[in-house]
């Protein structure tokens, strides 16, 4: 069969999936001014699902109590199901136990957590930290707060044209001092999709353990993370249709283990004296404090959801997507995506000749149309490609070759606003 | 007025062929803007004698809202005190944040093209930079920004 065979089936294919799911999201019906939404920011936050709504409005209607204290029912269920919300989250990456998984407010307080229970215990004056110029500034700057304080020393892996990480170079950084890789599955500005499995294996074989910021790639790819071997994974429920406010750290066991506590409080103690306290175990050690209970609940009703459609249906899908929209974009002339690489999820980044970036969200957003315009948190890269900023549509499993269409037709408004 | 009349003939055409772009030799006051967030940069000299703005000019990388403003900018106060000037910058200034009712007397002119800005809260810095830039100017401050914490800046009186 050839390819175009099989893009001509998978069509058929999705506009019923799409159609199925699309539905699901109340939010997608609003009209912006008399312009139907067209719903392309999803890299960062996507929209949430009526099954996910439900589920924390029943929560809060008839299982809400503080966990992990009274004995009273409330108590018990809150408890129980916000355990199970953690289950949820083990099965979805593959962690071998569910105390791996620790809840913590996002992916940017789950890196902060590794940096001060991990990197003030272990990283000393001189060793070395290899970060990648692909990295949200949430990867970057708890690395620098630390390589200050201990007088450590940050190595970055370059990046090509097309936006992807030079494997070579990243190997070529390490030395015996290094101590530790953070690196980001998914770049959230360019889309690209990082070899991590490859690195990883690099890294552990000179004993660095490794951080993956998982915040772009878990709702577009299926995770696996002892397949992967990562120490540890993060990322936030809000970008897979969760909530806000929460997201987990997975970390192996035995690192887990080795780490100081990040927070001290209520919950993260076995006992306390004013002479001694004892931490409690993980994930508890972790999790000082009442976290987010509806919020945790809600991130593992997300996982419900999701899990229910399939990650590797999703990945198909917003690959046809991509390939859609990348190649109508890519003709118009005056634009030019930055990202080219042929591993991507369904992020086009952009920029338009002579018209800054703003100009284009405004204009955009005039036709309906939510896409995001800045320097998207990774100023590193901006300097990279020598500019100031670009326009980031960002696709999610709920959108639709119509919005594409939509999009593209708003590029061409801008034009000619622009250039009439 | 509404958001969607923003990009009117005069700002695109203001942001196509900027007044006063360039840079002069010896400016007596010189300021330069900057908005971290977007990256939008202006680099504004002016030459003033007997207590009068003479020479203006402005060069920079921004959006079209923050170049047609800068633009039309040093086109209003060429020629006006520092006093006047000042007395510009308060009145835009009040009419992006929406406290200003046009109907009330001022001074803005064509300026006012700029209302509709402030139905579009994300791009209000965009508009108002050059004038943050030109109060730092007239105030000798060398280098301004959007963002208070932010390196360059100098001073703690601009915030927007």
């Amino acid at each position: 069969m050839r390819a175009a065979d099989i893009i001509f089936q998978a069509d058929n294919v999705s506009a019923t999936f799409i159609h199925q799911f699309r539905a699901d999201f109340p939010i997608l019906n609003l009209k912006i001014g008399d312009k139907p939404l067209v719903y392309l920011d999803n890299a960062a936050s996507s929209q949430m699902p009526q099954f996910v709504i439900d589920r924390l409005v029943r929560y809060q209607t008839t299982q809400h109590a503080n966990i992990h204290r009274a004995v009273h029912y409330l108590s018990e269920i809150a408890t129980h199901e916000y355990e199970m919300a953690r289950q949820k989250l083990q099965h979805f990456i593959n962690a071998g136990e569910a105390r791996e998984v620790i809840f913590t407010s996002g992916t940017t307080d789950a890196i902060n957590l590794v940096m001060h229970g991990y990197g003030r215990k272990f990283i000393q004056k001189g060793n070395e930290i290899i970060l990648t110029h692909l990295e949200h500034h949430a990867n970057i700057v708890p690395w620098q707060m630390l390589a200050e304080e201990k007088g450590a020393i940050i190595r970055v892996v370059p990046i090509n044209d097309a936006g992807e990480l030079l494997v070579e170079e990243y190997e070529k950084l390490f030395n015996e001092n290094t101590r530790f890789v953070a690196l980001s599955h998914v770049s959230n500005a360019l889309g690209t999709i990082n070899p991590i499995k490859e690195m990883i294996a690099f890294a552990h074989q000179r004993g660095v353990p490794v951080l993956i910021d998982g915040a772009q790639a878990a709702v577009h790819l299926a995770i696996d993370v002892q397949a992967l071997d990562c120490d540890f994974y993060v990322f936030s429920a809000h970008k897979l249709c969760g909530p806000t406010g929460i997201g987990i750290l997975y970390g192996k066991a035995h690192q887990l283990e080795a780490m100081q506590p990040f927070k001290g409080g209520g919950d993260m103690i076995s006992s306390v004296t004013f002479e001694k306290t004892t931490y409690n175990e993980i994930p508890y050690k972790f999790e000082a404090g009442t976290p987010p209970i509806a919020a945790a609940i809600g991130f593992g009703a997300a996982i419900d959801y999701l899990s229910n459609i399939g990650l590797d249906s999703i990945a198909r899908y917003e690959h046809e997507l991509l390939t859609y929209a990348t190649e109508r974009i890519s003709m118009i002339p005056g634009v030019k995506i930055i990202g080219n690489s042929s591993s991507k999820v369904a992020v086009i980044s952009f920029t338009m000749e002579g018209i800054h970036p703003h100009d284009v969200g405004t204009l955009l957003n005039q036709e309906g149309i939510a896409v995001r315009t800045g320097h998207h948190c990774a100023q590193p890269i901006m300097q990279r490609f020598n500019i100031p900023a670009t326009s980031r549509a960002s696709f999610a499993f709920y959108n639709t070759k119509d919005e594409a269409d939509a999009l593209i037709e708003g590029i061409q408004t801008v034009k000619k606003v622009f250039l009439s | 007025m509404s958001s969607k009349t923003i990009y009117q003939e005069v700002i695109l055409d203001h942001n196509r062929k900027p007044r006063n772009y360039g840079s002069l030799d010896q400016p007596s006051h010189h300021a330069i803007g900057h908005n971290p967030l977007c990256g939008d940069r202006i680099d504004l000299g002016l030459d003033m004698t007997n207590n009068q703005i003479n020479q203006i000019a402005f060069h920079g990388e921004s959006c079209a809202i923050c170049k047609a403003s800068a633009s039309m900018m040093t086109t209003a106060v060429k020629g006006k005190s520092p006093e006047e000037a000042e007395v510009l910058i308060q009145e835009f200034r009040n009419m992006v944040m929406g406290t200003l009712n046009l109907s009330d007397h001022h001074h803005l002119g064509r300026l006012a093209v700029f209302e509709g800005v402030r139905d579009l809260p994300t791009r209000v810095k965009c508009a108002i930079l050059p004038w943050h830039t030109l109060h730092a100017a007239l105030h000798s401050v060398s280098s301004i920004s959007t963002e208070a914490n932010e390196e360059v800046s100098q001073t703690s009186a601009i915030s927007v």
